[in-house]
């Protein structure tokens, strides 16, 4: 078990005979990814060779699950293309979308969570703007360095892409059974309260490592959902103690405007609802670990 | 500039379109006590100020516009007039690409009409593939000259006003190394971070040096901690990065007297480091875990305060 990727899942990539989509499907296959099929309208019964791997092309979402039986797409469409490229795979109904784009306009993401919405959210999306999730020793859907870490027992959801891949290197011993990127944008698809929920429901997971930032309220909500809902231990880390207000820190929804939003916040809800919450990504770590050890 | 006889002004009320993060949506605020003490009646008298969410597919047309001037409780003889405002303040919010379109105050005036006295709109950048006209609108003037030079050259930086220059790959990490550089400064002086400069994924040796360049150009900076964990980053890249930079500047003939703490981890982690040791450049000093290289990179900018 894991938690929204398995190994038995069958992934396909939109985008994948672009530079980025064809340099991450080489990735995804090299750490065991079983990449079935890639979406181009205009290269459709084609095929890309990724080292002796034979990945064929179809020309729409549709077309490739009724072909493969694909239940996961991962985007690398670009910025302008990518509402159109979310739309397709709602339409689809795949259940799980992996939004890897980054610089995608706030009104275009809002308007495909609508569109979602209207469809009956019959498909996950994650991001967009985020690195995407792994099941270590399973399967790869994003960008996330398969040789960080191997399988254990801690889940971790985060909206940080490298802010994830520190805490799977601080706690690389210990292993995980998926980390969920989920993406700094203003506007995301699957959110902490999402991750926390099925990592509650997920036998193989014993601890949650939840990583946040400034910007929004999506912590303190998170906050009081594991105060209500999650048994299990949750250790968090929350980044933007010293960024100042007003200012735009690289992702689009990290910018603190008046005192909500601020990580001090966060981490006092966090800490009201039975969370352990580290000052550094390091002293997270051992919070885990002296959690684990009992 | 516009100039106008300045009307006479019966009442002042408040409307805005903006982004609803919380409810991943667009919203509505409207209210009859609009003007200087919205934010008064809005934290006082929550009840005054109507937030009515807005479909981002379905929109404002003149049935919503109603709907939103009823739960703001706007008298009937400006309604219309309102609802009329409503539905064009819309089309520019979408038109426009806006994270917020306000109108405050909307004024009635002795002539029975609405007219906008005073606006806001806040624009996404990310929506410039759709607007090239939003580069005009950039204030460079305005800008830190630092600033203005890191944007040149693509560069994601913001100045601060600390004396510990951080460079790293990443927003989250950068944001987080920010953070434990404070920490760190409360054991030496109280020095804090200088910049936050995040040279994103995938990061060259040509970006690691435009970075470098940048950083040691603020007269601010008294040391520089580049800390890196390389996922799709190479860390052999950003160290042949960090020689180059050194390089450049000292064919420049600018002497580089600021020393460097650099933590690489991750993808070719070994590899950068031993380009780093190869170089053996008496200002780079390599730590390997943050929150060492940190309280190292704070000691010497300590030193130098």
């Amino acid at each position: 078990m894991a938690i929204f990727l398995t190994k038995e899942s069958k992934v396909i990539v939109q985008g994948m005979t672009g530079s980025e989509g064809q340099k991450h499907t080489r990735r995804m296959l090299a750490s065991g990814t079983n990449i079935v099929g890639g979406v181009n309208p205009r290269k459709a019964g084609q095929s890309v060779d990724f080292d002796g791997t034979e990945v064929p092309v179809f020309g729409t979402v549709k077309e490739a699950i009724e072909k493969t039986g694909a239940d996961v797409t991962v985007i690398f469409v670009p910025e302008k293309f990518t509402k159109d490229a979310v739309v397709e795979a709602i339409d689809a109904e795949i259940p799980l979308a992996v939004v890897i784009t980054e610089g995608i306009a706030v009104h275009d993401t809002a308007s495909f969570w609508a569109y979602a919405g209207k469809k009956g959210n019959k498909t996950r999306i994650i991001g967009p703007n985020c690195p995407g999730l792994i099941t270590p020793g399973q399967s790869n859907a994003g960008i996330i360095p398969a040789d960080i870490t191997k399988p254990g027992r801690i889940g971790l959801v985060s909206k940080s892409g490298t802010l994830t891949y520190q805490m799977m290197y601080e706690l690389r011993d210990i292993g995980f059974s998926t980390c969920v990127g989920i993406g700094g944008d203003p506007i995301i698809g699957t959110t902490h309260i999402d991750a926390l929920k099925a990592f509650q429901d997920d036998p193989d997971t014993d601890l949650i490592v939840m990583i946040g930032e400034i910007g929004g309220d999506a912590e303190e909500r998170a906050a009081a959902f594991i105060k209500e809902n999650v048994t299990k231990p949750v250790v968090g880390y929350v980044a933007g103690f010293t960024a100042p207000e007003g200012k735009t820190m690289g992702h689009a929804g990290a910018i603190v405007s008046g005192s909500s939003g601020t990580a001090q916040a966060k981490k006092e809800a966090l800490e009201a609802a039975g969370v352990k919450v580290g000052k550094t990504p390091t002293e997270t770590a051992k919070l885990a670990r002296e959690i684990l050890a009992g | 500039m516009l100039a106008e006889t300045a009307p006479e002004i019966l009442e002042e009320y408040y409307v805005s379109f903006l982004l609803d993060r919380a409810n991943r949506t667009f919203l509505s605020i409207a209210s009859v006590e609009g003007g200087m003490e919205i934010e008064e009646v809005a934290a006082t008298r929550p009840d005054a100020v109507a937030k009515i969410a807005v479909d981002a597919i379905d929109g404002v047309d003149q049935a919503k516009a109603q709907e939103i001037v009823a739960a703001a409780k706007f008298p009937a003889e400006v309604a219309d007039k309102v609802a009329d405002v409503l539905v064009k303040l819309w089309e520019v919010f979408i038109k426009e690409d806006a994270l917020l379109v306000e109108v405050n105050p909307l004024a009635k005036v002795a002539s029975g009409d609405v007219i906008a006295l005073d606006g806001k709109v806040s624009l996404d950048e990310n929506a410039e593939f759709r607007h090239p006209e939003f580069e005009e609108l950039h204030d460079k003037a305005a800008a830190n000259p630092l600033e203005a030079a890191a944007k040149e050259k693509n560069l994601n930086y913001v100045k601060l006003d600390g004396e510990v220059g951080i460079i790293g790959n990443g927003a989250g990490l950068v944001m987080s190394t920010l953070d434990v550089v404070a920490y760190a400064g409360e054991a030496h002086k109280g020095v804090k971070p200088a910049n936050f400069l995040d040279i994103g994924g995938g990061a060259s040796a040509e970006v690691m040096a435009n970075g470098l360049e940048i950083i040691l150009g603020d007269p601010d900076v008294k040391s520089v901690f580049v800390n890196v964990f390389g996922g799709i980053t190479a860390c052999d890249a950003v160290a042949n990065g960090i020689v180059q930079a050194l390089e450049l500047l000292e064919s420049k003939g600018e002497e580089v007297t600021k020393p460097l703490v650099v933590r690489l981890d991750g993808n070719n982690a070994e590899l950068g480091r031993k380009i780093l040791d190869d170089r053996k450049h008496p200002l780079v000093q390599r730590v390997d875990t943050m929150d060492g290289a940190a309280d190292k990179a704070a000691e010497l900018a300590a030193a130098a305060k």
